[in-house]
């Protein structure tokens, strides 16, 4: 049996959903961490930053609130005033899981709908221990979320939430090194001092790295290396080569399925021959800044060539 | 009510310590299971249902907008020999609802021999001209009916009203049924229940079964919701998940030349039987409302060439009304040529003037119903109702008479249920399932056992702070398994 377009596109968006409450959950967890060793000016940077990868930096400023842990901590955890909280990624996963619950299992199902539930009755993040039990507790049904997904008959229906988390995680991670590389090496700043040591722990965290880098690098904690890793190395789950290679795999999977190939199948191939070619030296020579600004450009692309080619909508 | 001699299902008569004989031993285990006990599990189960989300949309309560409904972890039993009788009668009943409905929009032979007044019929909202003429496939029209049934007595069970539209509550039925097997098991172990979970497969055959002649081998059946913010939404997928086939919104369908297609990532594929969860009226706006935004514009046009089934069949309010409902025993008689083996309940139609005096006279005993109303809505218990809202009647029932049903105060049954203060009697009320197909009618040994939480009130309505139970069907063999006996020395409780 064919799957509907509109069943389709909901499973994509909940897995974009589900990667991002992970994703915002990890970044405030880090945030927290990095806020913690820092004096009061650069904790209150490291939350400007969050606010900037999670695209939420307007929204919070419309607020006029002072940014710092408790006010964005409540912004990014439980905010329902904006769509860039967990709370508010959880409720759009869940009623984008409820409107295809005949494409999930009960496991996939109540993972989801537990991590909804944790936020049913809370009415503030509380101090920092409390944020980092909520984020913890977000982070576990997540992952029970993802666990379900292995178990499910392997067919359309994990493919397309697979494909949705990996569009929407190369979009996170990209974000992520952005906004950090520009707050992390302005010019004439030491490189390799305490603070930017925090820092770059701070990412490797948010993208659960920070032992992955240990294995793969013997050299003590280097800003290019730790870009090589999230923009190069597939053995990395959320680094931009692995998100490359999990699209296109994706693609290739419901196409045999369904016969369905068609310009999201070019554009994420030819992104992946070109990704196989990138050197991390050549694009921090190039620009960092200007070459994920182009990945995120093309990521979006991507996006509208996946909702044309399988008639979302 | 505490006047009302109540029937209790399980303690009989007599009290807890004097049950009904066949069901002492479940009597016992109400008895000996302690009370802490009892209340963990129900909490187990309420959690699994809220985890599950088997929720419901309480209308005008914007903050419980999803809720679960109560559950008692106390069954309600029906003996191998009362269910025989029941089935019987029920298969009768909705052998003469499918016949009335074939009839009456087509030759309306009830009519013309003088059983109904015809104008209850033709002036009835009910009625649906668009349909009249059409034969869906084998004459059938209600697929899927739920029967509300009430008790008052060991061998008196009344019919409280038809449901031949689009019946809900069929999940809680097995739902229930997979909670109790899991936090009870020492109950089917001493009890032979009759299994419900083969639903699901039955309905897919029902449906199979009634797909239009050019539909092939394997039909493409379809469950149709009006989306996921219906409070009913949860039930709708459960069925479609586990009959394993679509769960469509109405933006998936489109009608092209009359025939009904589902939009697909690859492209159009036809559909041929559609269990649709959307009432008549925003069915599709072509033909019914046309303000309404849930419905398949031309889906009626494609069921009227015959290109697709619809389940249940558009139209059949006619059956289920409650102003039809009252003739309901000559229409039982009209078609079945026997006497209706499952009675109504004693209604008095305010339509006619002698009825409307006896019912004005006697408004604080009887029980008043819009002919039109559901849900518990619009409704008036007499014997529990302020003086105020007597008069409100009076004076509604004054301008409208032929808006309204009386019927007398029934002394529902009870079954004992857990309370915040031990357990209790509480009135219940019984659903049961009739499927419909090509191949004839059948029951579902269980179906779904509303019970009023609230001491003494009679009202079970989910909307209204009713509650559900598992409803056990003992299979023949279950006098003889009770008596082995000993269930309590077998396992341990509470440990």
């Amino acid at each position: 049996m064919l799957m509907l377009s509109r069943t389709a596109a909901s499973l994509y968006w909940l897995g974009r959903y589900v990667e991002r409450a992970d994703f915002i959950a990890r970044l405030v967890e880090a945030t927290v961490r990095l806020d913690a060793l820092s004096a009061t000016p650069a904790g209150e940077a490291a939350w400007e930053s969050a606010l900037r990868v999670t695209y939420t930096d307007e929204a919070f400023a419309a607020s006029g609130a002072r940014a710092d842990q408790t006010n964005v901590a409540r912004f990014l955890t439980i905010d329902t005033g904006h769509p860039g909280s967990i709370v508010q990624c959880l409720d759009m996963a869940r009623n984008n899981a409820r409107a295809v619950r005949t494409a999930l299992t009960r496991e996939a199902w109540t993972a989801i709908n537990r991590a909804w539930l944790l936020f049913n009755s809370r009415m503030r993040p509380g101090n920092a221990m409390a944020t980092l039990n909520l984020v913890e507790a977000v982070k576990a049904e997540t992952r029970g979320f993802e666990g379900a997904i292995l178990r499910m008959m392997r067919n359309e229906a994990v493919w397309f939430i697979r494909l949705g988390s990996a569009v929407e995680r190369a979009d996170n991670t990209a974000r992520l090194i952005d906004v950090k590389y520009h707050l992390l090496l302005p010019e004439g700043a030491p490189v390799g001092g305490i603070v930017d040591r925090d820092q770059w722990t701070t990412i490797l965290q948010t993208v659960s790295a920070v032992t992955a880098y240990r294995w793969l690098y013997s050299e003590g904690l280097e800003p290019r290396l730790v870009i090589d890793l999230l923009l190069t190395r597939p053995e990395l789950p959320r680094s931009l080569a692995a998100c490359v290679e999990e699209t296109v795999e994706m693609l290739g999977l419901l196409g045999k399925r369904t016969g369905l190939q068609g310009g999201a199948d070019r554009m994420a191939r030819a992104r992946l021959a070109r990704m196989h070619k990138t050197r991390t030296p050549e694009v921090i020579v190039g620009g960092l800044h200007e070459w994920l600004s182009a990945f995120i450009a093309e990521n979006l692309a991507l996006d509208r060539a996946i909702a044309q080619q399988f008639r979302f909508i | 009510m505490g006047d009302l001699r109540a029937f209790d299902e399980i303690w009989g008569q007599g009290g807890p310590d004097n049950p009904r004989e066949p069901l002492a031993m479940l009597a016992d285990w109400i008895a000996e299971t302690p009370r802490e006990e009892l209340a963990r599990r129900l909490e187990a189960a309420e959690n699994t249902f809220r985890q599950l989300g088997i929720t419901f949309a309480v209308y005008g309560d914007r903050d419980a907008a999803e809720r679960i409904i109560p559950f008692d972890i106390v069954p309600r039993v029906f003996l191998a020999d009362e269910w025989a009788r029941l089935s019987e009668g029920l298969i009768q009943r909705v052998e003469a609802i499918n016949a009335f409905l074939d009839d009456i929009y087509g030759d309306r032979r009830i009519l013309a021999d003088g059983v109904l007044p015809p104008d209850i019929v033709f002036r009835n909202p009910q009625f649906r001209h668009e349909v009249a003429g059409i034969r869906p496939p084998h004459g059938i029209w209600a697929h899927i009916c739920g029967i509300d049934l009430v008790r008052t007595g060991p061998d008196d069970f009344f019919v409280l009203e038809d449901n031949a539209r689009t019946p809900s509550g069929v999940s809680y039925m097995l739902e229930n049924r997979e909670a109790m097997i899991r936090l009870c098991p020492e109950l089917f172990r001493n009890f032979r229940v009759a299994a419900v979970d083969s639903y699901p497969d039955r309905l897919h055959e029902t449906m199979r079964s009634v797909a239009p002649p050019g539909a092939g081998s394997r039909p493409v059946c379809v469950v149709l919701t009006p989306g996921h913010f219906n409070s009913a939404y949860y039930e709708h997928s459960f069925l479609a998940d586990s009959m394993g086939i679509e769960l469509v919104e109405p933006a998936d369908l489109v009608v092209d030349d009359d025939i009904v297609w589902m939009q697909t990532i690859a492209g159009r594929v036809k559909v041929d039987v559609i269990y649709r969860r959307i009432d008549d009226d925003f069915l599709d706006p072509v033909v019914f409302r046309p303000d309404s935004l849930l419905g398949v514009p031309g889906i009626m046009s494609a069921y009227r060439a015959g290109n697709v089934t619809l389940i249940n069949a558009p139209g059949n309010g006619i059956a289920d009304d409650k102003a039809i409902y009252s003739y309901m025993p000559e229409i039982v008689r009209y078609y079945s040529g026997g006497e209706a083996k499952l009675p109504n309940v004693e209604t008095y139609r305010c339509r006619e003037p002698q009825a409307l005096k006896y019912v004005l006279d006697r408004l604080p005993e009887l029980v008043v119903k819009l002919v039109d109303g559901s849900g518990g809505y619009g409704m008036l218990v007499g014997p529990t109702a302020s003086s105020e809202e007597i008069e409100r009647f009076r004076a509604a029932l004054i301008a409208e008479p032929h808006r309204y049903i009386a019927q007398p105060t029934l002394a529902l049954s009870t079954v004992p249920t857990l309370t915040e203060k031990g357990l209790a009697p509480r009135h219940v009320d019984f659903r049961p399932f009739v499927l419909t197909g090509r191949d004839g009618v059948q029951v579902v040994p269980g179906g779904l056992t509303r019970v009023a939480l609230k001491e003494g009130s009679l009202v079970v309505n989910s909307s209204q702070g009713g509650g559900t139970k598992d409803s056990f069907v003992l299979l023949p063999e279950a006098r003889q398994m009770q008596k082995m006996g000993g269930m309590f020395q077998q396992q341990e409780l509470g440990s």
